[in-house]
């Protein structure tokens, strides 16, 4: 059974067709990259992906490991393993990140009938975790991303992917805001993360988080459809001649 | 045998004498006519036995009341207040007898379960008759569980404030018993001409708490951990009077996080403090009432009035307040920095959510030298809440050198509720340093679908977000009162989106 099945999806903003029935399908342990210009629907493919309000599916379906996903709450999916990395990470002023990641934790291991970490528990963990991303002890201590570098706020990012331990990973142009060696920290802890049972959707415009994340399959977007889909040697095809060919087409 | 009458008997038992700083239990069957009168006035002090001296104060008040209009300078609206259709003195009723928490309404029970009160506590809030012998190993210090089952808790609690010479008691009782210090201290920060409530409050108040802490005496415990669940018996119209004399320090809460009901709509408390040189007051409040029903029928009206005078040199007075309850909030506590040196703060958290209306903020009152103040207000205003913030920072000429700091944020759930900020500000010489900040933001989705996307709840998000905003003002309450604040700020949000 794929993880995730996404079946001629038809999403509306504000009476505006977006995806005009998009169909991906991804495998457990595969890197998938979507690629395509802006507005091409990559974002809203992700955010509908991780339940997120204004969007309105008029047709389609999303399976995950065989479940209607679209019949969830966005927390259900969240607890079920979908884990969407933000491109804009939010700040949440006055909530210690180690409190918003014991809160958060806690509440996925609660809706799944598992147990609730103790506080001793937890800490042992995320500190485990945070060390083999070299992430410092003082970044958990301060407000939810408040104040954080650009860079910071995407290993936040990596580091509640890390602790969640999800089966999908959509990371949301995880490149944007990022200077070179940010964005390979980044990638690094991505990469780390990546294993036989757990699959990453790589939405980005530039094939250069591509050199650092490389991908099993690449798919090109446009106009709200997949017009291309192939190996990692789509992405520099694009990097040369660009998505003009592919306006067309769709 | 009703509740409060058993709770009498068992106190009786152990030793009246010992109780005497607990709260008072007294049946009474009668209640004074409807409406206010002369002889409205001259029944309760009857009833509360006192000297002539304090029946002249009472009906003092009570002529200049009947001059005085009520103030409708505050954004709040509600009918108007018939004052010849209340009851102004009824005894305490005494609660229906249960024998096992299975008889409490589940729905209750499962809020006490959120704000993570104990159940020997609910057991008590309840009115539920513990059986002999019982005994949870867990139970906080709190005097209260002398009543029902030990003797040890409260003789431990009264011999330690005994010994450190801290007079804590009914204001009735210390009426009786202290005259002097009662005739000394009490109007003398709130006149009973102060404003239409403060005066209807000097004229009718029911009882509260009277505190006097010696010279250099640091009261050796919290007075909330103590008087936590006496203060439901407290009626409608609470009268409380605090004085720290030199050196000293006291810490009071009162309130409870634990939802409470009342059958009077109006109430109109007046607390007074008084600091002397050196000393501290640190008051905190957690206030709960009934805010009326989903169409924003019923609910308590609270207009209190509250001050503090730091009438020494260096003293010192700290006003915490969460505010989540009544149908209608009216409330500035406030700080007089009449000693040179002398410091206020006011922290505050005020939650209005349904049709809830909070006009609320404080005064400081700059008058000696080099006197700080320091405001920190966060409002929280959801459902089709209006949530106001009102304060006065004022120097006088001869206040050289007064500084204030005050921030004031709002945060806004939805979009059919309002946020207000109504400062004033005035310096009458040119040394002084006053700051304002404030800011008004609205929830965002963003913030709530991200931690919705790692798992919480809408409400959970919601109470995270809330909880952080307000972080600063819970650092400054108790430690066992800042979990269940935490808890009941989300629980008062319920509903309020989505």
């Amino acid at each position: 059974m794929p993880l995730l099945e996404v079946k001629d999806l038809k999403v509306r903003v504000e009476e505006r067709e977006i995806l005009h029935g998009l169909t991906l399908t991804v495998n457990e342990g595969e890197i998938h990259a979507i690629m395509g210009p802006n507005g091409s629907g990559k974002s809203t493919l992700s955010h509908v992906i991780a339940g997120k309000p204004g969007y309105e599916v008029t047709d389609g379906q999303i399976l995950f490991k065989g479940e209607d996903l679209l019949a969830m709450a966005p927390n259900e999916r969240a607890a079920k393993g979908v884990f969407l990395a933000f491109q804009y990470p939010v700040e949440i002023p006055g909530v210690a990140t180690m409190n918003f990641l014991r809160t958060a934790l806690n509440a996925q291991r609660k809706a799944r009938g598992e147990s609730e970490y103790s506080t001793p528990d937890f800490l042992k963990k995320v500190r485990e975790v945070s060390k083999s991303l070299n992430i410092p002890q003082d970044m958990l201590k301060r407000g939810v991303n408040v104040g954080f570098s650009g860079g910071e706020k995407k290993r936040n990012e990596v580091l509640q992917m890390a602790l969640f331990e999800p089966s999908l990973c959509i990371l949301d142009e995880m490149d944007s805001g990022l200077d070179i060696d940010a964005l390979r920290i980044a990638a690094d802890g991505v990469n780390a993360l990546h294993s036989p049972k757990r699959a990453m959707v790589v939405i980005t415009h530039y094939q250069r988080l591509l050199n650092y994340i490389v991908p099993d399959i690449v798919h090109v977007m446009s106009k709200g459809r997949v017009v291309k889909s192939g190996g990692k040697e789509l992405a520099l095809e694009l990097e040369a001649s660009g998505y003009a060919q592919f306006e067309d087409a769709a | 045998m009703p509740a409060v009458q058993e709770t009498v008997e068992r106190v009786k038992r152990i030793d009246v004498d010992q109780y005497r700083y607990g709260f008072e239990t007294l049946i009474e069957s009668d209640k004074a006519p409807k409406g206010l009168s002369e002889e409205t006035v001259k029944f309760i002090s009857e009833k509360k036995n006192e000297p002539a001296w304090m029946l002249q104060w009472r009906l003092e008040a009570y002529r200049r009341w009947l001059t005085m209009t009520e103030p409708t300078w505050a954004r709040v609206d509600y009918p108007k207040i018939d004052f010849q259709d209340l009851y102004y003195y009824s005894a305490p009723k005494p609660k229906k007898t249960i024998n096992s928490l299975d008889e409490i309404d589940p729905e209750i029970l499962k809020t006490y379960e959120k704000l993570g009160i104990p159940l020997r506590e609910v057991a008590m809030l309840e009115g539920l008759e513990p059986k002999p012998g019982e005994q949870d190993p867990n139970r906080r210090k709190i005097a209260v569980d002398a009543v029902f089952d030990s003797v040890s808790v409260a003789t431990t609690f009264q011999a330690e404030l005994k010994k450190a010479g801290v007079i804590f008691m009914p204001i009735s009782e210390a009426i009786r018993e202290h005259p002097e210090l009662v005739q000394k201290y009490l109007g003398s920060v709130v006149p009973t001409s102060d404003n239409f409530y403060a005066t209807l409050n000097s004229a009718v108040f029911s009882d509260g708490s009277f505190v006097y802490v010696p010279p250099g005496v640091r009261c050796p415990m919290e007075l909330s951990t103590y008087f936590r669940i006496n203060e439901r018996n407290t009626g409608q119209f609470e009268r409380t009077l605090i004085i720290a004399d030199k050196g000293s320090y006291v810490s009071y809460l009162e309130g409870c996080t634990a939802p409470q009901r009342d059958e009077n709509q109006l109430h109109a408390a007046v607390v007074e403090l008084v600091t002397h040189d050196d000393a501290e007051i640190k008051y905190s409040t957690v206030q709960n009432w009934y805010p009326g029903n989903s169409e924003g029928k019923g609910g308590i009206y609270n207009f209190v009035t509250k001050r503090g005078d730091c009438r020494g040199n260096n003293s010192k007075i700290s006003w915490t307040q969460v505010e989540t309850g009544s149908a209608i909030t009216w409330k500035y506590p406030s700080c007089i920095l009449r000693g040179d040196n002398s410091r206020g703060e006011f922290y505050s958290i005020a939650i209005s959510n349904g049709y809830q209306q909070v006009d609320s903020g404080t005064k400081m009152i700059h008058l000696g030298k080099n006197t700080s103040s320091r405001i920190i207000s966060k409002g929280i205003a959801a459902g089709k809440s209006q949530n106001t913030y009102r304060g006065l920072v004022t120097a006088h000429r001869k206040a050289t050198g007064a500084r204030n700091f005050t921030a004031c944020d709002s945060l806004l759930i939805g979009d059919k509720c309002g946020a207000h900020t109504v400062p004033y500000i005035e310096a009458k010489n040119s040394s002084a340093t006053f700051e304002h900040e404030a800011t008004t933001s609205k929830i965002s989705e963003d913030v709530l679908f991200y931690c919705i996307q790692r798992g919480l709840t809408q409400e959970e998000a919601v109470g995270l977000v809330v909880n952080g905003f307000v972080k600063d003002v819970l650092q400054q309450l108790p430690m066992e009162f800042a979990v269940e604040a935490q808890k009941l700020i989300s629980i008062s949000l319920e509903g309020s989106v989505g």
